[in-house]
């Protein structure tokens, strides 16, 4: 399953693009049971596409909280549009998920 | 070595040029080159952030900018939830910090003309500080400051 959600609503001009992702962004200063500290594993880059046209690049620390949450306003936007959420993380992981635009 | 005076001259007329480009904006990141930089993110003093990133900018306290949700008394230091909007044009770069943070600056979010100047974000907060949201918008830096207190911290 992948680890994004979006979800979007068409508002009058403009439209809402909401994300939640599941990620544990370990800021690498949290301790586990045994008093060990975890090492850090958060996402770094995070990009959304309209229609393969990169509209918003983010980058982040381990200050964002686990399972992000993020939204935007993306100026019209119409029924059938595209939109693609990507995020690569400190390991080198990545994931990506498309949303047509009802 | 460089040859001729020819060639001494272009050169120190390229590096002068490079040096005065660099701080008037031509060469800062933009959406398309930007790349994550592992300093910027690392644990410093707020002071040292703000100068590695803008270095001597002045910033200009602005009411355009709105913290349309951003609790005055934060209970939970783990998630506080965020939202800035402003009626500011062309705005390219919105960036999160917070001051008392191990790690002041949270996020960077750089935006194309097809997105609103609208963001919104969870956070985390390691105790009691300002939150400082700057905007870079036709070149200039514009900043907004909320007093956030947090009840239970949640760095760690």
């Amino acid at each position: 399953m992948s680890s994004i959600k979006i979800r979007t609503k068409r508002l009058e001009k403009t439209t809402q693009i909401r994300s939640l992702i599941t990620h544990p962004m370990d800021n690498g200063r949290k301790k586990d049971k045994q008093g060990k500290l975890i090492p850090s594993h958060h996402i770094q880059e995070l990009t959304v596409k309209h229609n393969n046209l990169q509209i918003i690049k983010c980058q982040m620390g381990g200050s964002i909280s686990k399972n992000p949450y993020f939204d935007f306003l993306l100026q019209g936007g119409n029924i059938g549009d595209e939109i693609t959420i990507s995020w690569v993380d400190n390991l080198g992981k990545t994931d990506s998920k498309t949303h047509i635009i009802k | 070595m460089l040859k001729n005076r020819r060639q001494f001259i272009k050169k120190i007329l390229s590096i002068a040029a490079y040096s005065l480009a660099l701080p008037s904006g031509f060469l800062r990141p933009s959406l398309a080159n930007a790349e994550w930089q592992k300093e910027k993110f690392q644990p410093k003093d707020y002071a040292k952030i703000i100068e590695h990133l803008y270095g001597n900018t002045q910033f200009i306290e602005s009411k355009k900018i709105k913290f349309s949700r951003l609790p005055k008394v934060a209970e939970n230091g783990a998630v506080v939830p965020i939202s800035i909007s402003s009626t500011l044009k062309k705005v390219t770069k919105i960036s999160i910090l917070v001051e008392n943070n191990p790690h002041p600056l949270i996020a960077e979010f750089y935006l194309s003309p097809a997105v609103a100047p609208h963001v919104s974000a969870r956070i985390k907060m390691a105790k009691t500080s300002d939150v400082i949201v700057i905007v870079e918008a036709e070149g200039k830096l514009y900043r907004k400051t909320q007093f956030v207190k947090v009840t239970k911290g949640g760095c760690g």
